[in-house]
C-alpha cells in the first residue's frame, strides 16, 4: 500500500465511521494481517472498542478475517481490503448511475445497501418503502411489491449480489472438517452458485410514514414490532451486497461510448452502445475483447428510434474500425463482418487521452506536443524531439528538462563503449505509458486527500459560524412548525448579520467546490484504475 | 582528467550531444521545491451541471447521514454522566438510531461477540456446595489422624474448610472465607512452622555436620 493510498483510506474511514475506526483500520493497513489481541494491543485501545470496529469494517466489507498462519487450530487473523475503501469515494457515482436505470426506488436500494454494507431482502424492502412513503403526499404510501420488483430488477442484472457464504461458523474450535477458507484467498462470491437467486419471502404491506406528532414511544413500539416481524419473513441469514465490478464494466461502457460520440458522431456511438449491451451477459470481466457480433446481428439490434439504413451501418462499422483509436475492431466476414469491441485498447487510449491532457493543462500544449511525439515515436534524441516537434532547441530544452524533473519523461542510456562513457552514449528521452499511469494515479489520491483535508479545515476554522446557522435554522423551523408571526421570523433571521452571511456564503461555495472536485478526480481515478487492471489481467 | 588547460572545468562528454551550451546551463535546484509552487497556467474550471450538482448533494447528504448510524463508533464517553434531559429530544430529532446494532454472528467470528463476564465468586460456592457429605466424613476422619500428629495449624485449616462446607449454601461464602484467614493470621501472629518442632530450625545442619558445607 503505498503511501497516498493509506493516507486517503485513514481520511475516508475518518468521515464515514469516526476516529477510532480509523485508527483500527489504518494500523491494520500498515501492518497486513493481524489477530484481534496484537491489534488491541498495538492501537492501545480497549478491546470492545477494537471488536466492534472490526465488526463494523467486516459488515462493510472492507476487512476479510481466516485461519491465520498457524492453520485453524490459532487465533483469527484480519485482514484489510484497501480497494473497498477506497469505492467509498465513489458511492455518489455508483447511487446516481442506479437512479438514472431504475429510477427513485433503485436509486433508493442501492444507497441504504451502501449505507449499511450488507442487508437482507426484507429490511432493504421495508427501510426504502418507509422513506418512500414519506416523500409522497399525504394520504399514499409506497407498496412493498413495486420496492420488491426494482430490487428483482437490479439482481437480475447483477447489480446486487448475495455475500460470499463463509466455511464455517467462524468458530476455530469446532470440528476439522470445516476448515475456515485461508485469508489469503477469500471466497470470490461469483462462485457461489445462487450469487443471484432471489429468495422467496412472503412480504406484503405498504411503507409507514413517519409521523412526527407522535410520540417517540410509539415510534419504539413499531421499531419492536417491525424487529420481531423480521424473523417472520423467511430469508434469514442471506445478505445482500452492491456488485461493485458491475458497476464498474458500466462505467467503461459509459466511457467508452462518450469517447466515441465525441471522436465520431452520435449514430457511431448508438452502434457501439448496442454492440455493448448485447455482449453484456456473454463478455466475461477482464475479457479483452467483446464475443463477436456480425453485422446483422448488430442491424436487428439496434432500435428503430436511431434510423439506420443497412448500408450506413456497414459505412459506419467501417469508419469505426479504420479511426486510429482502435475502438472497434473486425475479426472476420461472415454474416456480413464479424466485429468486436477492443475493451482493452479502448482502456489504454482513453487512460492515454488522459495523461496528454494532464501534461497540457499543467506544461501548455508545447510540451504537450513533446510528450505524445515521445508516446508515438518512443525514443528520441534530444535533436530529433527538437526537429519533429517544431520547437526552437532552447525552449524544447526547457520543457524537455521540466517534464524530466516531473517524472513524466525518463531518460535511457544506450552506450556505444562498456565503459559507458558519456561522450560515447547515446541519451534518449522516452515516455513508457504504464509507469506514468501509476504515477499519475498516486498523484490524483494525493489530491483527493489535500482536497479532503482541506475541507476539513475550512470547516473546522468556521465551526463557530456554522453551529450558529444551524441553531438559527432550528429555532426557525420550530417557529414555522408553530406558525408564528412574520416579524418573530424576521427578528430570529436577522440574528444573522449581514457579513456573517457573506461569510456562510463563501464558505458553502468552497465546501461545494471542494466536494465537486473530489466526484471528479474520482473519474480519473476510475480511468486510470481501469487501465492499470486490464494491462495486469491481460499478462 | 585533462581539460583543456589547468584549472579550466571540462566535462567529459560531449556537451552538445545533450544540447547544453556552455553558457546556458539549467539552473540548479536550490533546497526542497516549496509547498505551494507557482503554477503558470490555471486549471481547468470544473464541470459543472445537473449531475455533478445531485452527486455532490448525494456525497453531503451521505456523509452527514453516515455520522448518526451506530457504525460511527465513538470512543468511551466519561463514565457516571448523568444523562441529559436533551439526549432524549436530541436523539429524537437527529433521527440517531439505536447504538446497540446488533450484526449476523453467523457471519463473523466468535471472537468478535462482547462476553459477557461470569461472576467467578458464585462458581467457588457452588463447587463447595457440591462437596457431598461423604466428604464430611473424610474430612473428620482425618481430623482425627491429625490430631494424633499434633499439628496445630492444619487443625485450624481443617477447621476453616469443615466451616466452609457446613456453611456452604449460604451465599456469604467471601465474608466468611476472609473472617477464617483473618482469624488465622490473628491467632498466629508469628509464622507458625518457624517454633514447631526441632526437626525444620536449624535440624539438617546438626545432623549433616560431617559433610562440607556448600
Amino acid at each position: 500500500m503505498t503511501v497516498q493510498e493509506v493516507r486517503l483510506c485513514g481520511l475516508l474511514l475518518q468521515q464515514h465511521f469516526g476516529n477510532v475506526v480509523e485508527k483500527v483500520g489504518t494500523h491494520l493497513i500498515r501492518s497486513g494481517v493481524l489477530t484481534l489481541r496484537a491489534l488491541a494491543y498495538e492501537t492501545k485501545l480497549p478491546l470492545d472498542l477494537v471488536k466492534k470496529s472490526l465488526c463494523v469494517l467486516v459488515q462493510h466489507g472492507m476487512c476479510t478475517f481466516g485461519a491465520g498462519r498457524r492453520g485453524p487450530a490459532g487465533p483469527v487473523e484480519y485482514r484489510i481490503n484497501c480497494e473497498s475503501i477506497i469505492h467509498m469515494l465513489r458511492y455518489p457515482r455508483y447511487i446516481y448511475t442506479a437512479k438514472s436505470l431504475y429510477g427513485d426506488t433503485g436509486e433508493l436500494i442501492v444507497e441504504e445497501i451502501l449505507q449499511r454494507g450488507q442487508m437482507t431482502m426484507s429490511s432493504t424492502v421495508r427501510t426504502v418503502a418507509d422513506r418512500l412513503t414519506n416523500n409522497m403526499p399525504e394520504g399514499q404510501s409506497m407498496d412493498y411489491s413495486e420496492v420488491v420488483s426494482a430490487f428483482s430488477r437490479l439482481v437480475e442484472t447483477h447489480f446486487l449480489q448475495r455475500c460470499p457464504p463463509l466455511a464455517s461458523a467462524g468458530s476455530s474450535s469446532s470440528t476439522l472438517d470445516t476448515p475456515l477458507p485461508a485469508a489469503t484467498q477469500p471466497t470470490e462470491p461469483e462462485s457461489h452458485p445462487d450469487c443471484y437467486k432471489l429468495p422467496y419471502i412472503n412480504l406484503t404491506g405498504q411503507g409507514k410514514r413517519r409521523r412526527s406528532s407522535e410520540g417517540g414511544e410509539a415510534d419504539q413500539r413499531a421499531a419492536k414490532k417491525a424487529r420481531t416481524d423480521n424473523s417472520e419473513c423467511g430469508d434469514d441469514g442471506i445478505h445482500w451486497q452492491v456488485n461493485f465490478q458491475r458497476f464498474h464494466l458500466h462505467f467503461r461502457d459509459q466511457a467508452i461510448i462518450s469517447a466515441v460520440s465525441c471522436k465520431l458522431d452520435q449514430s457511431s456511438s448508438e452502434i457501439v452502445r448496442t454492440m455493448l449491451r448485447m455482449s453484456e451477459v456473454t463478455t466475461p470481466a477482464h475479457a479483452a475483447f467483446t464475443q463477436a457480433l456480425s453485422s446483422n446481428e448488430i442491424f436487428r439490434a439496434l432500435q428503430s428510434s436511431y434510423n439506420i439504413a443497412r448500408p450506413n451501418l456497414d459505412q459506419y462499422l467501417s469508419l469505426l474500425v479504420d479511426d486510429p483509436m482502435e475502438f472497434v475492431g473486425k475479426t472476420g466476414d461472415s454474416g456480413g463482418g464479424m466485429y468486436v469491441v477492443n475493451l482493452h485498447r479502448a482502456l489504454a487510449n482513453l487512460a492515454r487521452a488522459t495523461l496528454e491532457s494532464v501534461v497540457q493543462e499543467r506544461f501548455g500544449s508545447r510540451s504537450a506536443r513533446i510528450f505524445r511525439l515521445l508516446l508515438r515515436k518512443r525514443h528520441l534524441e534530444q535533436k530529433q524531439v527538437e526537429d519533429f516537434a517544431m520547437i526552437p532547441a532552447k525552449e524544447a530544452k526547457d520543457m524537455l528538462y521540466t517534464l524530466l524533473s516531473e517524472n513524466l519523461v525518463q531518460l535511457q542510456e544506450i552506450p556505444k563503449t562498456p565503459d559507458y562513457a558519456p561522450s560515447r552514449t547515446f541519451y534518449l528521452y522516452t515516455v513508457n505509458q504504464l509507469p506514468t499511469a501509476r504515477l499519475l494515479l498516486q498523484h490524483c489520491y494525493k489530491t483527493v486527500c489535500n482536497l479532503i483535508e482541506r475541507r476539513l479545515y475550512e470547516t473546522k476554522e468556521n465551526k463557530r459560524l456554522l453551529e450558529k446557522s444551524q441553531r438559527i435554522e432550528a429555532i426557525l423551523a420550530s417557529l414555522q412548525a408553530t406558525e408564528a408571526e412574520a416579524a418573530q421570523l424576521t427578528e430570529v433571521e436577522e440574528m444573522i448579520t449581514v457579513p456573517e452571511r457573506q461569510q456562510l456564503e463563501s464558505l458553502r461555495h468552497h465546501i461545494n467546490k471542494l466536494d465537486s472536485s473530489e466526484n471528479q478526480v474520482d473519474e480519473s481515478i476510475f480511468l486510470l484504475e481501469s487501465y492499470i487492471k486490464s494491462t495486469q489481467a491481460s499478462r | 582528467m585533462a581539460g583543456k588547460g589547468r584549472g579550466i572545468a571540462a566535462f567529459t562528454f560531449n556537451i552538445e550531444a545533450l544540447g547544453l551550451s556552455r553558457g546556458s546551463m539549467p539552473e540548479t535546484q536550490r533546497g526542497p521545491t516549496p509547498l505551494f509552487p507557482q503554477i503558470e497556467y490555471k486549471p481547468v474550471p470544473l464541470k459543472a451541471g445537473e449531475d455533478e450538482d445531485y452527486m455532490r448533494a448525494l456525497k453531503q447528504e451521505m456523509r452527514g447521514r453516515m455520522k448518526d448510524l451506530p457504525f460511527n463508533i465513538k470512543p468511551h464517553a466519561g463514565k457516571g454522566d448523568v444523562e441529559r434531559y436533551k439526549e432524549k429530544y436530541t436523539r429524537e430529532i437527529k433521527r440517531i438510531e439505536d447504538d446497540n446494532w446488533t450484526p449476523d454472528w453467523n457471519r463473523l467470528p466468535k471472537e468478535l461477540k462482547p462476553q459477557k463476564k461470569i461472576i467467578k465468586k458464585k462458581r467457588d460456592t457452588t463447587k463447595n456446595a457440591k462437596i457431598s457429605s461423604k466428604d464430611k466424613v473424610e474430612v473428620l476422619n482425618k481430623l482425627d489422624e491429625l490430631e494424633k500428629k499434633g499439628d496445630v495449624k492444619s487443625d485450624e485449616e481443617d477447621e476453616a474448610e469443615g466451616g466452609k462446607k457446613e456453611d456452604g449454601e449460604e451465599g456469604e461464602e467471601e465474608e466468611i472465607e476472609a473472617e477464617y484467614d483473618e482469624e488465622l493470621e490473628e491467632e498466629n501472629d508469628y509464622i507458625a512452622s518457624y517454633f514447631e518442632d526441632g526437626d525444620d530450625y536449624g535440624g539438617g545442619s546438626d545432623d549433616n555436620m560431617d559433610e562440607a558445607t556448600y
